[in-house]
């Protein structure tokens, strides 16, 4: 088999599958009793750090791609973004209806009177038009450019959940830490790459001459692929 | 047990002191017999109900499967009617950071923690000071079940068949000087037996307070049991406190010492976050926390959200001893 091949009947759906279990396991113990005395609150908590977690792992891909230099991973990077989106959308259906249970007065006032919530939806709602234009399509209309500009909101998404995790935690700030560590380190990679970047630029390096953007050209590759 | 006393370390070398007088020389003789006759007859009971038991008669409830040692008890005054929670979530949905800060972090970690024997400091602005055994301090007591609500400071409550005595039969026995305006209570430090003290999450040991007339009001009680049996560790153990018109940080757990205190203490939430947390934590739906509404709450086992209520529903108890104060001051 071919790598493309391989990626996409094999690993592909490995990962579609495997990023499954985190639900499928909620599902479960929501319906045998094992989500603790308070079931909606671990809803709500698990769904949460689900949604961070993919953030996180969309954000590795790139990094990773560089230091590996396995260019196929950004295959992989759209399925991850969009589960982000799908725990994201779990996490606020859970908010919504298990939670509030359509108490939109009280929503209301949650979202633009309460820090972390406002944050937090801050940090869902930039992630819908990323989902909306994550198709191949999408990326051709767009450009290339335009595309790749819009979808550097993740790094906002991702700031806004840490943010909204620190602001929720009552007083054992360990494991929101540990996520601001993450997206600290995913975000700084890329600012030092940038700094390398065009260090190397100003010098009469070739890299100046054809303007790829392979960022661009992978994600869209990447799209059309399937 | 030397072995024992070495792995416990230091800290409780300090504040585990051999009692140094028995609470029975303090406590006057009456109260002290008629504990020891109402606990002859209500023993003489239990042994008939036993035997009835053994005959065939079921009398033994489900309550007998629970962990613990069994309570004798009387009824209460407070109650409530209201669904109690299960045994399994009081006891397995805990905030007892001293073992984890998951709220199943207690369950499954509160095991290291030995309550027997164990010893309280009576200490501070008062004639009784001195260091009791539990078993002692508690004797003269009659034990009651009183059935309360709970409300976490985290918007969920729960209903709790507590076994206790009331906090003012201990104040009173005490005799605290005119100088004492206030009770603080301290937590067990014992970094080896807790584990989660080894994380400076919050500044140990654990400490509380109440003023004065809150201590001897009729509603607060010091708690050594729930569902009839001796306190889980995870709730607790082996004693603690239950204010149930606040929130339920204030029922500080594992008591080794009560103080009586001029000034008013820090108690450890508000030292954390002290525009969070105050000394009083009145449950009040109308003083939200600066991060959350306490408008509602989630009865445990409950889909929807319910109201709360103001002093969680014991205003009438209550309710006089804030009079005129602002509520939003003092939160
Ligand atoms: C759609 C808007 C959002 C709303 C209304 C919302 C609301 C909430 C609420 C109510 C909680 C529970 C707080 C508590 O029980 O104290 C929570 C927890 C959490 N949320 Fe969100 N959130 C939103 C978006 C997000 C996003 C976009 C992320 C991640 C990128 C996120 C990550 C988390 C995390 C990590 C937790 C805590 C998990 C834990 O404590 O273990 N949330 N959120």
């Amino acid at each position: 088999m071919t790598t493309t091949r391989w990626i996409r009947w094999v690993l592909k759906p490995a990962l579609f599958t495997a990023a499954l279990v985190p639900v499928a396991y909620l599902i479960w113990a929501a319906l045998t009793g094992n989500l603790t005395a308070n079931p909606i609150q671990e809803l709500e908590h698990e769904t949460g750090l689900w949604t961070l977690r993919f953030v996180c792992l969309t954000l590795a891909v790139t990094p990773l791609r560089r230091v590996t230099g396995w260019n196929s991973l950004i295959r992989f990077r759209r399925m991850l973004g969009l589960y982000a989106f799908f725990y994201g959308t779990l996490h606020l259906l859970t908010y919504v209806v298990l939670d509030q249970f359509f108490a939109f007065q009280t929503m209301l006032v949650d979202v633009t009177k309460r820090p972390y919530i406002t944050v937090g939806f801050a940090g869902f709602v930039l992630m819908i038009p990323l989902a909306i234009t994550s198709t191949a399509g999408m990326i051709r209309r767009l450009g290339g450019r335009r595309w790749n500009l819009l979808h550097r909101l993740i790094y906002v998404t991702a700031v806004a959940g840490v943010v909204h995790y620190w602001w929720l935690v009552k007083a054992d700030e360990r494991s929101p830490e540990r996520y601001a560590l993450a997206v600290g380190v995913l975000l700084g990679f890329r600012l030092l790459y940038l700094a390398w970047k065009s260090r190397s630029r100003l010098a009469p390096a070739p890299a100046a001459a054809g303007g790829r953007t392979p960022f661009r050209l992978d994600a869209e590759r990447d799209a059309s692929l399937d | 047990m030397p072995g024992r006393a070495a792995r416990q370390g230091e800290a409780v070398m300090l504040i585990r002191r051999a009692p140094d007088m028995k609470w029975s020389e303090v406590t006057d003789e009456k109260l002290y017999l008629g504990r020891r006759q109402f606990l002859q007859t209500t023993a003489g009971v239990a042994m008939a109900a036993a035997a009835g038991a053994s005959i065939g008669c079921s009398t033994v409830s489900a309550d007998d499967q629970l962990p613990g040692r069994k309570l004798s008890y009387k009824e209460g005054p407070f109650g409530t009617t209201e669904k109690e929670t299960p045994y399994k979530d009081v006891t397995t949905y805990n905030n007892f950071y001293e073992f984890g800060t998951g709220k199943s972090d207690p369950a499954q970690n509160a095991g290291t923690l030995v309550t027997s024997p164990w010893s309280i400091q009576i200490d501070g602005e008062c004639a009784k000071k001195g260091t009791y055994h539990l078993d002692d301090l508690i004797k003269p007591y009659q034990l009651e079940e009183r059935i309360y609500r709970m409300r976490c400071v985290e918007a969920w409550s729960m209903v709790i068949p507590w076994v206790g005595f009331p906090l003012a039969s201990l104040v009173k026995q005490c005799a605290p000087t005119p100088k004492a305006k206030y009770v603080k209570f301290t937590t067990l430090y014992n970094p080896v037996q807790m584990p989660g003290q080894n994380v400076p999450v919050l500044k140990w040991p654990y400490v509380e307070g109440l003023r004065m007339d809150e201590a001897t009001n009729p509603l607060a009680i010091l708690a050594v049991g729930l569902y009839g049996h001796t306190l889980p560790n995870q709730d607790g153990a082996p004693i603690r406190l239950v204010t149930p018109w606040k929130y339920g940080f204030k029922g500080i757990k594992s008591i080794v010492k009560i103080e009586f205190v001029e000034k008013q203490p820090l108690n450890t939430w508000q030292q954390t976050r002290p525009n969070e947390y105050g000394f009083y934590a009145n449950v009040n739906p109308h003083v939200d926390h600066p991060r959350w509404s306490q408008a509602t709450e989630r009865r445990i086992g409950e889909f929807f959200r319910r109201p709360t209520l103001m002093f969680n529903g014991y205003g009438d108890q209550v309710a006089s001893m804030y009079a005129g104060m602002d509520l939003r001051k003092y939160f």
